[in-house]
């Protein structure tokens, strides 16, 4: 999903950090925030989506290093109309870690 | 109960909004629209040439009045051919929304004759964009779309409509209010407080405005800042016109072909006050070298825009009309004496070097007779390349909107039809297009849709029969190899225009090319007016790619 459009900035060594997203769910969406990422050559490194209670709303968690052009990325991802929020997590954070046993 | 089809109902919405003129071209998958269209009694068609000149008319008519205006296409190439003049108004925040038709709903994804994924395509240069699934959604998305075009940092967007959802019948009890822009955000007021408190304790204050203060028609509240705080100002290129250029504080332009004393003044300044503007890197240069001294302080809408190229001391967001009244009452009245007096003597040390002003045949020459030979009223477009720096150097702007370059994409083939939307949306106005001759033949067609509304442009075309910007860039970087950028053939214009059946003036011809140049200038209806430019002619001074601004060539 992610294409490397422009070098990438050397990223690991970086901390991890855990993104949580509330958006509106409609089939446009996912596309609007990827392509933001991989414009910006910013690799994803994890990503889950699911619908919430409310249909209309779907909850994107995304898993990315803590470079120093992270503060702007979270900025432009706020920029996005269908995106209602976005929150920060430490790479503590046990979505991604719990979800790790469906691939090792 | 209300009924009508989606193409009927997307016409109500767009003359509720107030929409009176779209420019665009039809094709198959957007005729239901075209249908509906031929039946408004309010909204006027301009048929455009090429899917990209309609798209430039409607950001001409947009960069006049400030309000969103539209534009058509059909599906597939009539879309793609859009998408430039779509990424322009995205890079220089031009509310505009596009209405694209697409193949019906089932046969998106199938290849289908003229289907092109218009709305992935434009994701990364709209600001928002929307592919509509039945003739009820567009009660929501066309309101929205506007909404979204003017609010916050104005920008296009694109509305992908099947041709289905346009023949499609829908009933609703109402009609949406149209659309209105949303607040703008509310300001720190600590923030204005300690900006102004910058601002009162600055030795060497430089104020520094870009095009956001004309998108929120801020540009008095600039010059009355200016002068209560005795802020000597400089304007990026899209802010040209925002402070008059003769008013005592201005400093012109700044960057890659501004004055030298102008990009010295911000070398030496101990505060910058940055305004709608978002440290591009053709106006400061090596950022990291722009205004080494200076704390800044920086005002903008978009808070993507905050501390994204150099941090600011003191970062506010807000529309900066609204911060720049809460910051006035705040800031003392200086006279700066000291700091002005120098800032004059590095004016008339190092001022901009126009050679041959009194040339009317020469590039400073030819801008400055123009611009005698009509008022401020009139509406200066450009294309880009050497005779677009030259007007940015050389013409006496004095109000905000006077000039509509496109400045963060770049695009040539925008003056023509930029100035035939500008005609469009101010015909009482003389519109002047600056062109140059690889320009001009990119969007050389909409000479036949200027030529059918008759409107009152005049094009001054500068021809050095050549790419001449990358001929200088070759010529002073290059080692002089010189390669595609010279034309071999030199097609007659005054006869294409004539073909078009636009008069033409010849300026090289002229026995009296002062006397020749007003007269064209004040007769009504389109014109051609052309002179050759000695490709020798280099736009300086220059701040080589790369270079801090302070390590300008030439002037
Ligand atoms: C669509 C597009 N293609 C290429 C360029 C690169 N470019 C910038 S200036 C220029 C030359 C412009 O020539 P002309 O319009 O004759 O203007 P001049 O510099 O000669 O005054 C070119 C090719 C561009 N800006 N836009
Ligand atoms: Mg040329």
């Amino acid at each position: 999903m992610i294409e490397q459009v422009a070098e990438p900035l050397q990223q690991s060594g970086f901390a991890k950090v855990v993104l949580e997203l509330e958006v509106n769910n409609h089939p446009g969406v996912m596309s609007h925030i990827c392509n933001l990422f991989a414009r910006r050559a910013f690799n994803v490194e994890g990503i889950l989506c699911m619908p919430l209670s409310d249909p209309r709303r779907s909850r994107i968690w995304l898993l990315v290093f803590e470079d120093q052009r992270l503060e702007q990325m979270v900025l432009q991802v706020e920029k996005l109309v269908d995106v209602l929020s976005v929150r920060r997590h430490g790479a503590e954070h046990e979505v991604f870690e719990r979800l790790e046993k469906f691939f090792y | 109960m209300i009924q009508m089809t989606g193409a009927e109902l997307i016409l109500r919405l767009l003359e509720r909004q107030g929409i009176r003129t779209v420019a665009g071209i039809p094709g198959g998958a957007i005729l239901p629209l075209y249908d509906a269209l031929s039946n408004s009694k309010l909204i006027r068609h301009v048929l455009a040439r090429h899917e990209q000149g309609a798209g430039f008319i409607a950001q001409g008519m947009a960069r006049v009045s400030g309000r969103p205006e539209v534009c058509f296409a059909s599906s597939g190439p009539g879309a793609t051919n859009l998408v430039t003049a779509i990424a322009d108004a995205h890079l220089d925040s031009i509310p505009m929304v596009a209405i694209t038709g697409q193949v019906p709903l089932s046969m998106i994804g199938t290849d289908a004759f003229q289907e092109a994924d218009i709305y992935g395509m434009t994701v990364p240069v709209t600001k928002h964009n929307f592919l509509v699934r039945s003739a009820a959604e567009l009660l929501e998305v066309i309101p929205d779309a506007f909404r979204l075009a003017m609010s916050g940092r104005p920008g296009p967007v694109l509305i992908d409509i099947p041709k289905d959802v346009q023949t499609q019948v829908v009933s609703f009890d109402a009609f949406p209010l149209p659309a209105i822009p949303d607040a703008a955000p509310a300001s720190d007021p600590d923030a204005i407080e300690e900006a102004a408190r910058l601002i009162n304790a600055a030795e060497r204050p430089v104020l520094y405005v870009g095009g956001g203060v004309i998108h929120s028609g801020a540009a008095q509240q600039i010059v009355m800042l200016a002068e209560r705080a005795g802020l000597p100002t400089t304007m990026t290129l899209m802010a040209l016109g925002v402070m008059p250029i003769d008013h005592p504080l201005s400093l012109g332009m700044l960057g890659m072909h501004g004055a030298r004393y102008t990009n010295f003044i911000l070398e030496e300044s101990d505060l910058l006050i940055c305004v709608g503007a978002r440290f591009d890197d053709r106006a400061i240069g090596k950022a990291a070298q722009f205004c080494p001294r200076a704390k800044i302080v920086h005002i903008d809408i978009d808070p993507s825009e905050l501390h994204k190229i150099r941090n600011a001391h003191v970062a506010i967001n807000g529309d900066v009309g609204v911060v720049l009244d809460a910051l006035l009452p705040r800031v003392n009245i200086r006279l700066r004496k000291r700091w002005l007096s120098h800032v004059g003597s590095l004016k008339s040390r190092f001022p901009l070097h126009m050679p041959r002003l009194e040339d009317p045949r020469s590039p400073y020459g030819l801008v400055q007779a123009v611009a005698c030979a009509v008022s401020d009223e009139a509406v200066v477009t450009t294309d880009v390349g050497q005779h677009q720096m030259w007007v940015a150097q050389a013409y006496p702007f004095r109000r905000p909107r006077q000039w509509l370059t496109s400045g963060g994409f770049g695009t040539m083939g925008f003056g023509l039809p930029v100035a035939v939307g500008a005609a469009l949306a101010a015909p009482a106005r003389t519109v002047i297009c600056f062109t140059g001759d690889g320009s001009f033949k990119m969007n050389i067609q909409e000479l036949a849709t200027l030529a059918e509304e008759g409107l009152n442009v005049k094009i001054v075309l500068m021809n050095n029969n050549s790419l001449g910007l990358v001929y200088q860039q070759q010529s002073l970087f290059y080692g002089k190899r010189v390669f595609a950028s010279k034309y071999q053939g030199a097609p007659d214009f005054l006869k294409i225009a004539g073909g078009f059946g636009i008069d033409g003036v010849d300026l090289d011809t002229a026995r009296n090319p002062r006397a020749a140049l007003a007269q064209a200038l004040n007769a009504p209806g389109p014109c051609l007016i052309h002179a050759s430019i000695d490709r020798e002619e280099f736009v300086y001074p220059m701040v080589p790619p790369g270079g801090a601004n302070t390590e300008m060539i030439g002037g």
